[in-house]
């Protein structure tokens, strides 16, 4: 039987990863994609807790969990796709305006 | 409990060797189907020896074509995406029969065999999980094949069909109300009650523009016509123009096993699954209390698969008539009629069962 | 069997959460993100989750990747614009100190076996239904509240205006 702490280790695992994306990569797609990894790392925590404590309110966090992640992916994605239009570059290091 | 293993292996095994072959007789089926209704003869030439059985030969002639036809790889695709979109497509398709019940519970010598590989708790959600997976197969193969036309063809193909699986979930919510559950199983087992003393409790007969909705949204999802502009045979430029071979065969072929999945669906939510009329597990029941006529259980397990093969081989008859009956729909007529017409219809549907619930309850 | 399971989707979803941060085309890494999700579902039906699996599957493979999926299609990044970002130090340094994290933070991580008692309807959808529709209600409808303001957020945000 695998004990749930294999569970949290691998939510760490992941969510550590997600937060290195976020950190070093510089193109707003992949670090949108990070940031869904971060997410689904913390779900998987939760469902590993909901298990070990017997409690269905893991479940239901979740699935509303899920539920911003995409809400907030479909408007990042507008608005990665205004600022594509404008400024031809999804390099987060380019979108500076202000004076050097 | 290794024996419970093997009988599900056998279960997966049969299932997926009995749609296989489906599919492939449809192919056959099809253009035998549409020479009928055009006043032709249709494919009559492969034989063996002079033996043409009635162009029965031409899926195995179709097969060992592709088979041998050149297999590339356009210049500058992404080669791994090009590989994996064909078997991306196809996955989906067979696997959504896991939880489909094509029989009840079958008893050989004091096991219960229950003919239904897996038997979930959230058998309807998975279905539609499952064919939410199918639009990477679609996707895939348009952009890794580094040319524009098929990349527009795949962003047509995925945006049809993400718009109608919105539809297709939504007119299924109603069943869910009525029969209080998500399992396959068990909605096919309520399907056998009997609504004011004689008329099965079918689904078609709870819910009849559930059913109009669900097909209209099944065969937008298969991209068949009259939906079939992503493919768009002999007009435009669909998505796997730069697929050949075996490949190509493979895109094919899900599109005709995805056709006996619809049946399948479609039969196991509207039609009973695998009721036979007034057959409960020990023999037939006449409605309005006229006897009861007793039947050993081999014969009742073998009519119950006869039934559900016999209604999904009607279903896939009906789906090919549609196909050579109706012409095919412009792009923003599809967009239109998923969005603004089939969406609203569900929630009414979904509006009008809940009052109903509420008050026969 | 369930160990095996276990052993391979955690090591699938791990390895290709590395790839995804690591790859330089966006669509690549949005492949590999897929493939983690789908691992990541197998591994909320190893826990019980089996609406859960399911939904992550529905929504978050289905629905949100393909979104992403559409958005990198339609940007369309020719190859000469994506830089291999980051020196190699840089990497290597993040990573230890990542590591780190993970070891300290793996030290808080309770003992508990993996059998614990259970109500026999864990996980399924008439459980989370339940919960969700009588305790949860009030966070329910505010997400109902919240995808509205994604859809027009995002549909006026993404308008073609015509000069």
């Amino acid at each position: 039987m695998i004990p749930i702490s294999s569970y949290l280790v691998v939510s760490a695992l992941l969510f550590v990863t997600g937060a290195i994306g976020v950190l070093i990569r510089r193109n707003a797609l992949i670090m949108l994609m990070s940031l869904e990894l971060m997410l689904n790392a913390v779900n998987l925590s939760f469902v590993a807790y909901a298990r070990m404590l017997n409690d269905v309110g893991g479940h239901v966090f979740v699935f509303l969990n899920i539920t911003v992640a995409a809400a907030e992916a479909a408007v990042g994605l507008a608005i990665l796709l205004t600022i594509y239009r404008t400024k031809a570059t999804v390099n987060v290091d380019d979108l500076n305006l202000m004076q050097h | 409990m290794f024996v419970d293993f093997l009988i599900v292996l056998m279960k997966a095994g049969v299932v997926i060797f009995a749609l296989l072959n489906l599919a492939g007789l449809l192919t056959w089926a099809e253009r035998k189907q549409s020479a009928i209704m055009q006043d032709r003869i249709g494919p009559n030439r492969a034989n063996i020896g002079g033996i043409t059985a009635f162009g029965l030969l031409h899926p195995l002639a179709d097969g060992i074509k592709m088979i041998f036809k050149e297999d590339f790889i356009p210049q500058g695709a992404n080669r791994v995406l090009h590989t994996l979109a064909p078997a991306a497509a196809l996955f989906p398709a067979l696997v959504v029969f896991a939880v489909i019940p094509f029989g009840d519970v079958l008893i050989i010598g004091g096991k219960e065999i229950s003919l239904q590989v897996a038997n979930l708790n959230v058998g309807i959600v998975y279905i539609f999980a499952i064919a939410s997976l199918s639009v990477y197969g679609t996707m895939l193969a348009g952009w890794a094949s580094n040319n524009n036309y098929s990349l527009l063809g795949g962003l047509r193909a995925s945006s049809q069909m993400i718009s109608y699986e919105v539809s297709m979930g939504l007119s299924v919510l109603g069943l869910l109300m009525i029969y209080e559950s998500a399992q396959l199983n068990v909605i096919v087992q309520q399907q056998g009650e009997l609504l004011f003393g004689f008329l099965p409790k079918w689904g078609i007969v709870l819910q009849p523009l559930a059913f109009l909705l669900f097909v209209t949204a099944a065969l937008a999802e298969n991209k068949r016509v009259p939906f079939d502009l992503p493919e768009g045979e002999s007009e435009i430029i669909g998505y796997f123009v730069e697929y050949s071979s075996m490949k190509f065969g493979m895109f094919f072929l899900a599109e005709f096993v995805e056709i006996v999945v619809i049946s399948g669906l479609v039969t196991t939510l509207f039609f009973g699954g695998w009721q036979f009329p007034y057959l409960q597990a020990d023999g037939f029941h006449w409605p309005f209390a006229l006897g009861v006529l007793h039947l050993p259980h081999g014969l009742v397990v073998l009519m119950q698969v006869g039934s559900f093969t016999l209604k999904v081989l009607l279903g896939c008859w009906i789906l090919l008539i549609i196909r050579w009956t109706l012409p095919r729909f412009r792009y923003d007529q599809v967009m239109r009629l998923g969005w603004k017409m089939m969406l609203p219809l569900a929630l009414v549907n979904l509006l009008v069962t809940a009052i109903v619930i509420l008050l026969v309850t | 069997m369930e160990v095996f399971l276990f052993w391979i989707f955690a090591i699938v979803s791990v390895a290709c959460g590395v790839m995804v941060v690591l790859h330089r085309n966006p669509m690549n890494s949005a492949i590999y993100l897929v493939v983690t999700m789908l691992c990541l579902a197998g591994l909320y039906i190893l826990l019980m989750g089996a609406f859960i699996a399911v939904i992550q599957v529905l929504v978050y493979a289905g629905a949100v990747m393909v979104l992403m999926l559409f958005v990198i299609m339609m940007l369309n990044l020719r190859e000469e614009t994506l830089r291999r970002e980051g020196r190699p130090a840089v990497w290597v340094f993040a990573g230890i100190i990542g590591f780190i994290v993970v070891l300290r933070l793996a030290r808080l991580f309770p003992d508990a076996p993996a059998d614990l008692a259970m109500a026999p309807d864990f996980g399924t959808i008439e459980a989370v239904g339940s919960q969700l529709f009588a305790q949860y209600m009030l966070p329910f409808e505010l997400t109902s509240v919240l995808l509205l303001i994604a859809i027009i957020g995002a549909v006026i945000l993404g308008k073609r205006t015509t000069p």
